[in-house]
């Protein structure tokens, strides 16, 4: 087995031009899903027996909340490769998905916020899966402050990426916080191994908005990480073609 | 019509649900495609001045 793809992924200019390259073809499945499952979800998906039309708030904390633990799972592996092997795409591509990542978190906890007044009677408990989600929030936040204070980009890489491994811990505790503590928040009725507890009209949108918030995410990171890796890469003469392009 | 914007009652609570999540969605393109044309654009400055040094 031959490792030049890996090495390629190592090299700025290839990634900046595979990123172009790829980006449409995320950015487009991702704004039919998204469509197609906010139709399905405010439309046609039926009242639930308790929530009436209140539980549709479903379909976008969910995916939401998603989106606030893959994206900082990706962000906390690219970290760990970046360190790992040196490598400076990965620690672009880390540097870009904290601002996603953070954008998403807020919104899982304003739309979970907006859901929990009508159903439990409170905005806001000091609960166990809503403090760790407010915990990852500043995560992300402290995260991208400390890549801020850092002049130097190489130390800056190195010590946002050791806060972002460690930062890592908090993710089980956000998925198993709802089993292992008594929470307010329901268990999870989707991502689960057994038969989701919905109908399909139910779940079929949820399943669109996910792929589609996943879909997203990829041509955000890809279209931040052009930007990242041209402003690194300070004198490179393939810069010159790109930017003249 | 009217029921559908009624959310049953939870108009309040359903619809800025809504607007938040699109409004992250929407801020998160503006974002990253001004990122990307800001990027472009010190890149083509830096170039020029280095092409004036020599």
């Amino acid at each position: 087995m031959t490792w030049t793809w890996f090495h390629r992924l190592a090299s700025p200019p290839h990634v900046y031009t595979l990123a172009a390259r790829l980006t449409p073809w995320f950015a487009w499945p991702a704004a039919l899903c998204i469509a197609a499952g906010l139709w399905g979800g405010l439309v046609l998906a039926p009242p639930d027996y308790q929530q009436g039309d209140g539980f549709r708030i479903l379909y976008v904390h969910a995916p939401s909340a998603w989106m606030s633990l893959m994206v900082y799972m990706t962000m906390a592996i690219a970290a760990a490769i970046g360190l790992i092997w040196r490598m400076k795409v990965a620690h672009a591509v880390a540097a870009s998905c904290a601002p996603i990542g953070a954008s998403f978190t807020f919104a899982a906890l304003v739309t979970g916020a907006l859901w929990g007044e009508p159903m439990w009677g409170t905005y806001w408990e000091w609960d166990p899966r809503l403090t760790s989600e407010l915990i990852l929030l500043f995560l992300y936040l402290g995260y991208m402050g400390l890549r801020a204070g850092i002049e130097d980009p190489q130390r800056a890489d190195r010590a946002s990426a050791v806060l972002a491994i460690v930062g890592v811990v908090n993710v089980p505790i956000i998925h198993y916080s709802v089993t292992w503590w008594n929470s307010l928040h329901q268990a999870p009725s989707v991502m689960r191994l057994a038969k989701p507890a919905m109908p399909f009209a139910m779940v079929a949108p949820l399943l669109l908005m996910l792929l589609g918030f996943t879909l997203l995410f990829v041509a955000l990171l890809l279209t931040r990480l052009r930007s990242e890796v041209l402003t690194r890469e300070r004198s490179a003469s393939w810069i010159r073609e790109v930017v003249s392009a | 019509m009217r029921a559908f914007l009624d959310m049953g009652g939870y108009a309040a609570f359903v619809w800025p649900a809504y607007a938040v999540t699109l409004a992250v969605i929407g801020l998160n393109i503006v974002w990253a495609r001004r990122a990307l044309v800001r990027a472009r654009e010190e890149a083509r400055r830096r170039l020029q001045m280095q092409g004036e040094a020599r």
